[in-house]
């Protein structure tokens, strides 16, 4: 995990590159992709932490993503008729969310590898089921049909409207988010994390409260689903259950295996290009998941590593 | 309540009917992860090619202008080409996206996310090839509707005793097979000590590719008898039905055979039971409620012995 | 029969074994000494191929062994008594020892019974527990198991690793006998032991092995006899 950081100068360059992307962008829905990109990369590095950081595989994070969503819809929406500012339901969903995370990782704690993935997957099977199914006999998640009429992001009053604002506001989640992974990786807990994905017992022995980080682990990843969550509700304008699909978990899951688990800007171009990709490729739309899914295979049997990692080590040999 | 008791029998009877054709499916879960410790994500696909594999079968039958269409001929016609593929199937997975993977030793994670990549790309293969929308099994040209018997309060379908049946028979097969024969030895031999076995003069890789190929096979045919029963098959059916058999697996004891036939009756009786009590939408949330249960608080499952010390940590 | 010339093995970077020759004749008894990680199972593994020499020949009856697959080493007639024993603890006596016989598929059923007979008469209370899990066995037990489930492949050659480990004084001996009498039936045995006075009491020719590599080299009698060999070589292990 230990890699060469990219060059101050290198991260500097791309910084401009992105504040400037949209002036250069064809048409606005290219705009929309951006953001779509920047809303990614900020659920890649919060999955990123769990899996990439503390090597929990976790089948089910879209379970997060939905809570986050749809916590923001309750707060925010005429669903409710709970209007709360932005600014104020924003950390209320990214704390709820956290706590979601607390929760769910709760259970899985004494358990290894494959069996870990899957009661995740379980979870987020579960969550995907509640969603689509508790809108009786109290209409809480508005079933099938979702919610629509989700308020708008509104700064000082002024509510976000093109894609270009979404776009810069995703744009600043992510570099917070970026520079929140970079932090925690060199953290006390960063380390800690690292001891456990490497040799959990001998990260107990070393007097490593396993418990504890992994719980922090689970938390700080389903928060940045949350904030994620909160983003696509409010752009969106509306959420349903089909957003949070497993096939989700595992899209998220793919950029931060092709960018390399653990590395951050390497993620962040998995979101970029397993986002971008599909759109370039819209005419062959409909063999999507197939490329997907031999994508992994391949991509586990020739470089396990990601496309885009400087390390040499095997993304599973640590 | 009179009402519930009512439908009790009946219900029994369809999760007896379910619960072997988990146990079926179930198999192929517990065989592979006792020889290799993995579990085959893509084995949900495999039982649903198999199930579409005799949909071709019947439909081909069909149209062959044969007056007596009768299950006794024509069930094993059914079943055999889809064991044949999707054993066929499931060694081919195993030697090119799980072998490179599991001889370079570390982790499980590596054929796990291979696994799913071949289970996602299976599944779009046949949505591709065969179409999105779901197709009928004419199962009642083949068992009319009124071949049936009725038992304390059940109708029992002759469908539903020869699903039993064959799945039955061949759970037990596979039984002795595992327990009787020289093969089944060094399979149980490989499951315990590869290394060990090898110094004994097993071919391991042969005996690895077998596993596959009967798992996926038994598998395979639990598909073509989940078409039969529910007439409706679908590129997405492999998916939940998967994640259930796994589950039945995971709860007799993974690695265990017993253990998944006995895991999968729980599960088809536990499930039938539960939806005559609740709304049935949330049916799959039991059998994932049972997952989560049992990995957390019984992980070696019903039977299952040391797997114990894979599944913790 | 066997002879390793110049063997080197490696783990990753780290050599384990040196230049190591060895060589096994026909009918004899060969013992390998040496400390803990002195390269002993290693070179057991090395023989079988399950691990792959760096550099060095490793030949059987004339034919090149080396980097064959384990179980194609195993067919040439190499059998092996491991190192804690091993057994598959989840199966019975009687089917550990029938997949002892697994490269006899081919033989007529009437000598692998014959085989059985043997193990029986040479250990009469592993019939007694035919049908016992290996895992329920004690320790002793196991060993005996261990050592029959090898003789059914009627190996050519018998690998032994650490015979007498963990074992009381009195099973040592029963051990030890045993394998003495195994070699009066006529098969080749290489041992490979930490006890190296029990193992060159029965040994025709013993070998010292040391961080890797052979020290010493000569009859067991002379290793046996002279003072200063025993006190630095077999020592206080």
């Amino acid at each position: 995990m230990a890699q060469p950081g990219i060059p101050r100068w290198a991260a500097a360059v791309l910084g401009l590159v992105a504040l400037v992307a949209p002036l250069a962008a064809p048409n606005d829905y290219w705009i929309g992709v951006m953001a779509r990109i920047c809303l990614y990369a900020t659920l890649a590095l919060g999955l990123n932490i769990v899996v990439g950081f503390a090597g929990l595989l976790d089948l089910g994070y879209v379970a997060f993503f939905g809570i986050g969503s749809y916590l923001y819809t309750f707060l925010a929406s005429a669903h409710f008729g709970l209007h709360l500012p932005f600014l104020v339901t924003l950390p209320i969903v990214i704390v709820l969310t956290a706590g979601s995370g607390v929760l769910i990782g709760a259970p899985t704690l004494r358990l290894a590898g494959d069996y870990l993935a899957i009661v995740t997957l379980g979870f987020g099977e579960i969550t995907y089921l509640l969603l689509i199914n508790l809108d009786r006999p109290v209409n809480i998640t508005g079933g099938p049909s979702g919610i629509v009429g989700i308020d708008p992001p509104a700064v000082a009053g002024v509510a976000l409207s093109t894609n270009t604002h979404y776009y810069y506001l995703f744009l600043a989640a992510l570099g917070l988010t970026l520079l929140a992974s970079a932090r925690l990786r060199h953290s006390r807990i960063g380390w800690a994390w690292q001891a456990i994905r490497e040799d959990e017992l001998a990260a107990r022995a070393m007097g490593i409260d396993t418990t504890v980080a992994k719980l922090q682990a689970f938390a700080i990843g389903a928060s940045f689903a949350g904030i994620g969550g909160s983003f696509l509700a409010s752009w969106q304008r509306s959420v349903f259950p089909e957003n949070f699909l497993f096939t989700e978990s595992i899209n998220i899951l793919a950029m931060v295996i092709l960018g390399g688990m653990g590395n951050l800007l390497g993620v962040v171009a998995g979101a970029a290009l397993l986002v971008s990709l599909p759109e370039v490729f819209r005419d062959l739309q409909r063999y999507r998941l197939l490329a997907f899914g031999l994508m992994l295979m391949v991509l586990m049997v020739f470089r396990p590593q990601g496309l885009l990692s400087f390390e040499r080590k095997e993304a599973s040999d640590d | 309540m009179a009402d519930v008791l009512a439908i009790l029998p009946q219900q029994l009877v369809f999760g007896l009917a379910l619960g072997t054709v988990y146990g079926l499916v179930a198999l192929g879960y517990t065989m592979v992860y006792g020889i290799l410790f993995m579990i085959n994500f893509a084995h949900g696909e495999i039982f649903m090619i198999g199930a579409y594999v005799g949909w071709w079968v019947l439909a081909l039958l069909l149209q062959v202008p044969v007056g007596a269409l009768h299950p006794a001929w024509v069930l094993p016609l059914m079943l055999l080409p889809a064991m044949l593929f999707t054993g066929a199937l499931g060694v081919g997975l195993e030697r090119f996206a799980y072998r490179p993977l599991y001889l370079r030793g570390a982790t499980r994670l590596g054929p796990l996310i291979s696994a799913i990549g071949a289970s996602i790309f299976l599944q779009n293969a046949v949505m591709l090839t065969q179409g999105a929308r779901m197709k009928v099994y004419m199962t009642s040209l083949l068992f009319p509707r009124d071949w049936r018997i009725q038992i304390v309060g059940a109708s029992v379908s002759a469908l539903v005793i020869v699903m039993v049946g064959v799945a039955a028979l061949m759970m037990w097969g596979l039984h002795l097979l595992v327990q009787r024969t020289t093969l089944g030895r060094s399979i149980r031999a490989v499951a315990e000590d590869r290394e060990m076995a090898a110094i004994m003069g097993v071919n391991v890789r042969r005996v690895i590719a077998l596993t596959f190929f009967m798992g996926s096979a038994l598998g395979g045919a639990g598909g073509v008898l989940v078409g039969l029963y529910y007439t409706q098959i679908d590129f997405f059916m492999g998916y939940s039905a998967g994640l259930k058999a796994f589950t039945a697996a995971v709860l007799g004891g993974i690695g265990n055979i017993r253990g998944a036939m006995l895991g999968g009756l729980i599960l088809g009786l536990v499930e039938s039971l539960a939806v005559t009590f609740m709304n049935p939408a949330y049916k799959d949330v039991v059998a994932f409620v049972l997952l989560i249960l049992v990995l957390v608080i019984r992980p070696t499952g019903l039977l299952g012995e040391s797997m114990a010390a894979r599944a913790k940590v | 029969m066997l002879k390793l010339t110049d063997v080197d093995t490696h783990y990753g970077r780290l050599p384990v074994l040196k230049s190591v020759s060895l060589e096994v004749r026909v009918g004899e008894i060969v013992c390998l000494l040496g400390g803990n990680a002195s390269g002993k199972s290693t070179t057991m593994k090395t023989i079988l191929g399950v691990v792959r020499p760096t550099a060095g020949r490793v030949e059987f009856e004339g034919d090149r062994i080396d980097g064959l697959a384990t179980e194609v080493i195993a067919r040439r007639g190499i059998s092996l008594v491991p190192e804690a024993r091993r057994i598959f603890a989840r199966m019975t006596v009687w089917e550990n020892l029938s997949m002892g016989a697994f490269t006899r598929q081919k033989a007529p059923a009437g000598e692998v019974a014959q085989d059985f007979e043997r193990v029986w008469t040479l250990f009469p209370r592993l019939k007694e527990r035919q049908h016992q899990l290996g895992g329920t066995l004690s320790g002793g037990e196991q060993q005996m198991l261990a050592i029959g489930r090898a003789l059914m492949a009627r190996p050519r050659l018998l690998l032994m690793d650490e015979p007498s480990m963990g074992l009381a004084p009195v099973l040592v001996d029963q051990v030890f006998d045993i394998i003495r009498a195994i070699n009066g039936q006529g098969t080749t045995i290489l041992v490979v032991e930490q006890n190296a006075p029990v193992a060159l009491s029965i040994a025709t020719r013993g070998y010292v092995l040391q961080n890797g590599r052979i020290v010493i080299h000569d009859t067991a009698r002379t290793l046996l006899a002279t003072d200063s060999i025993r006190r630095a070589y077999l020592g206080e292990d």
